[in-house]
This record gives C-alpha cells, sequence and structure tokens, in this order.
C-alpha cells in the first residue's frame, strides 16, 4: 500500500509507476532506439559517398564541410519546425533531422580518417595491381575505420539525446514521456525516463566501442607495442575533442 | 508551399512583433537568458580551465565532461529543473541549465588550447627568465587563443539552441513562438518562429567568428 502512495504523493523515485506504467516505458525506449539508430545509420550511408567526393575534389570539400556546419549550428528545436511544413507530423520529421546534425560529425571523421591512411600503404597496393575500388574496400576503409567509428559513436551519444526533442511532434521517444510527465507534473516518470535516455546513450557507446575493438583488433596491438600507448590514445582523445563541435540542445 | 509565404506572412505582420508575446519581447528575453548564463559560464569555466592548463593537470576531467555533455538530454535537465522548488522562481531553471551546457566546450576548448601550446616555446620562454604568470600571459594565453574562442562560439551557439529548448519548459525565449505555434497547430506561425530561432544561431556563430579573428593577439604576426 505504501508504494501505492508513492503516486499519490508525487514521489521522484517510485516503485509502482515502474510497475504499473512498464509497457508505456519499454514503448518509449523502443521508439527511442529506433528513431536513433534508422538515423545513424542513413547519416552513414549519406556521409560515407559524401565524405568519399569532398576527398576526391577539393571544390567540393569546402561547401560540403560548409552546409553541413551550418545545419548544425540550427536549434534542434527550430530544425524540427523547419522541416514540418515537408514532412508534416511524422517519424520521417525527426528522423530527418537529426541525419542533417549527424552528418557533420560523420562527414569530418570519415574524411579525416581517410586522409590519414598513409600514403605507402596506397602506393604499395597500387602497386601490387589493386584498381581503385578493391583499394577502397580492402585498404583505406579498413584503415579509416577506427575513425569513422569513432564518428559513429560520438554522433549516436548526441543522437540519443537529441531525440527527446521530437516530443515537440510526439516522436521524442523517451522525451515524449519527459514533456507529459512536465504537463501533468509527474515527478516519477520525469526522471525515470531522463535517466534511461542517460543509460541509453552509455550502452550504446560501449557497445559501438566493443564493436570498434572487435572490427580493429590491429589497433590496440599496436597500442600495446608502442610504450607510449596511454600518452598517445590521451593524444587522440584530446584531438577528438578539439575536432568535433559539440551538439547539445 | 503555403506554409512558407504563410511564415513570410507572419514575420511582415507588424502586429506579431508588439507586444508581451511578440518578436522583439521575445527576442530580448532570448538574449537576456543567453548572455546571463554566458557570462556565468566564461566566469566559472575559463579561469578553471586555463589554469588546469597552465598546470597540466585535470585532462581527463576536460576531455569527458564534454562526452558527459553530449549524452545528457537538454530538455530533460530542463525539465526536472523545472519540477524542482528551483521552478517556482522563474528564469533560474533555464539560467542554471544554459550555465551547466555551456561550461563543457568552453571548459574542454581553453583546456586544450593551453595544453597544445608548443612545449618548447614554453621552455624557451622560461629559459628566457620568464615567471609562471608571464609565461602564461605573453605565451600560453596568445597561442591558445584560437581554441579558446572556438570554445565560447560553440558554448554561445549552444546557449542560443538550449535558449530555444526552454519554451518547451514553459519559460520565456523565442522557442515561445515555435511551441506556441504549434499549440495553436499554426504552422506558418511554426515555421517562422523556426526560422527567426536559426537566423539568430547563425547570426551569433558569425558574430563570434568575426569578433574572434578582429581580436586575435597573434594577427598579423607569422
Amino acid at each position: 500500500m505504501s508504494e501505492q502512495n508513492c503516486l499519490v504523493a508525487n514521489d521522484w523515485v517510485c516503485g509502482e509507476y515502474l510497475r504499473s506504467r512498464s509497457q508505456e516505458l519499454v514503448d518509449a525506449t523502443v521508439q527511442h532506439v529506433g528513431i536513433t539508430a534508422a538515423s545513424v545509420a542513413i547519416g552513414v550511408l549519406i556521409s560515407l559517398p559524401l565524405a568519399l567526393l569532398a576527398r576526391r575534389r577539393r571544390a567540393f570539400a569546402g561547401p560540403v564541410l560548409g552546409v553541413t556546419t551550418v545545419f548544425y549550428s540550427i536549434p534542434s528545436l527550430a530544425m524540427f519546425s523547419l522541416l514540418l511544413p515537408l514532412f508534416g507530423l511524422s517519424v520521417t520529421l525527426v528522423i530527418t533531422g537529426l541525419v542533417l546534425y549527424s552528418l557533420t560529425i560523420l562527414v569530418r571523421n570519415i574524411l579525416a580518417g581517410l586522409q590519414a591512411v598513409p600514403e605507402e600503404a596506397t602506393e604499395a597496393a597500387r602497386g601490387m595491381g589493386y584498381g581503385p575500388l578493391r583499394l577502397l574496400w580492402e585498404v583505406e576503409l579498413p584503415l579509416a575505420l577506427p575513425a569513422l567509428l569513432a564518428g559513429v559513436r560520438i554522433a549516436t551519444v548526441s543522437t540519443v539525446a537529441l531525440t527527446t526533442v521530437g516530443a515537440i511532434v510526439d516522436y521524442g521517444g523517451l522525451g515524449t514521456l519527459i514533456l507529459d510527465g512536465l504537463d501533468s507534473d509527474f515527478k516519477a516518470q520525469v526522471l525515470t525516463a531522463s535517466v534511461l535516455c542517460v543509460v541509453l546513450a552509455i550502452l550504446a557507446d560501449l557497445l559501438l566501442l566493443g564493436v570498434q575493438r572487435w572490427l580493429t583488433p590491429w589497433t590496440r596491438v599496436a597500442a600495446g607495442r608502442a610504450s607510449r600507448g596511454t600518452r598517445i590514445r590521451k593524444a587522440a582523445g584530446a584531438a577528438e575533442a578539439r575536432e568535433t563541435p559539440e551538439k547539445v540542445a | 508551399m503555403s506554409a512558407i509565404s504563410g511564415a513570410y506572412e507572419w514575420l511582415t505582420t507588424g502586429a506579431n512583433w508588439q507586444g508581451e508575446k511578440g518578436v522583439w519581447h521575445r527576442l530580448a528575453e532570448h538574449l537576456y537568458f543567453s548572455g546571463v548564463a554566458l557570462g556565468v559560464a566564461c566566469l566559472i569555466a575559463l579561469p578553471l580551465a586555463l589554469w588546469l592548463g597552465h598546470i597540466g593537470r585535470g585532462g581527463t576531467l576536460a576531455i569527458n565532461l564534454s562526452n558527459v555533455g553530449r549524452a545528457v538530454p537538454t530538455l530533460a535537465v530542463l525539465v526536472l529543473l523545472t519540477l524542482t522548488p528551483l521552478g517556482r522562481h522563474g528564469d533560474v531553471p533555464t539560467l542554471i541549465a544554459l550555465v551547466l551546457f555551456a561550461v563543457p566546450p568552453l571548459l574542454t576548448n581553453a583546456y586544450v588550447g593551453m595544453r597544445e601550446v608548443d612545449r618548447s616555446v614554453v621552455e624557451a620562454a622560461r629559459g628566457m627568465g620568464m615567471s609562471g604568470g608571464q609565461v602564461f600571459a605573453r605565451v600560453e594565453l596568445p597561442l591558445a587563443y584560437p581554441l579558446v574562442m572556438t570554445g565560447l562560439r560553440s558554448a554561445a551557439v549552444q546557449v542560443i539552441a538550449t535558449a530555444t529548448l526552454a519554451a518547451m519548459a514553459g519559460e520565456g525565449g523565442l522557442g515561445r513562438i515555435i511551441t506556441a505555434g504549434f499549440n495553436l497547430q499554426d504552422t506558418p506561425q511554426v515555421v517562422a518562429g523556426a526560422v527567426l530561432v536559426a537566423a539568430l544561431a547563425l547570426l551569433v556563430e558569425v558574430v563570434f567568428v568575426a569578433v574572434g579573428r578582429l581580436l586575435d593577439p597573434m594577427r598579423g604576426r607569422a
């Protein structure tokens, strides 16, 4: 009976809320994960060719980086609202906005990764008779993979957070619960959904870190061999912080 | 596209700019929130980051803080703060949320900027007999300046964007034009509000880039 009371008392933490509304929480989480996954996946599919084109033609690189940066500085509430006439109140609207944001991070990271491929490696592959496609697929992309996946991780974490703003059109996953909780002054719902959001972001980051390690076993060998492995990783972290713009709202 | 022409009509109607819910008042609220929060965030983050960068400690803090910042949804923080007792004090939850989200870019960039100053230059300055304070003011700070300004610019754009979200938590600012448009199911007003917000964000970005270049202590030198 005392647990019933936490709903009446409007406590921040309420076990009864978790039990009675578990279906609602699961649905919102599934929607949140779906929107995030779709956005990042589409973002990767679009940014890969963009990065390849930007690398091939310098004249193309400036506009691509410029336009995606402009998208990035548009506040999320405004972005979703600007897309409203195009898509109406739909999940497509939210996903499109999130894809536009993810492009900035992904294109930059993929481009940086491709540009960091050592000249010797590509020269050697060409000398061995690799054509441009095979060179890309078997040499350049694998070597650019750590940078690409680092970009995917950053994009995913910020997309999980940004998805909440989709609540303005009722497709915000857990954000919709947060906003409803505000309207009805329902503290347990707001706190639970907020915590779930952060947990989702951390889980997604850890999952992608695992994928990164599994796909690029050679980076660990190299880091272990160099006695200053930690310092190199630290330097890489610092560089990452400098290259990647912040996007929270 | 009727929404676009409708938005244009909304923006060119003088009545929409006047009064308590008009554009000018909302813009003033927006700039007030953003200016105060950015100022407070700078007072907190810059001295700390520059000092940590000078003595070379706290790198993990600076890097991790920006990652944590990305993972925490702004909307959640705003709504949580609004529902706490702080919510009864009008602007306070918004201002706290804005400061919280402006600190990571400021701190990370200022710290990284200080640490990326060429060590041999710092050593040379010390060898010439400069004191710690002189090295800081004459060598490290001018060389770290571009990254410090990058941080300030990200923080400013961040704050403008977050101030928009304050409208979803019931506070003022330009975002209110968008949320009010949603409530009225008035798409032209939603689009007009979004155009205003996007224009403000881009303008702030451009102004900070220009001011940053103008004030660069290394401008005109090698």
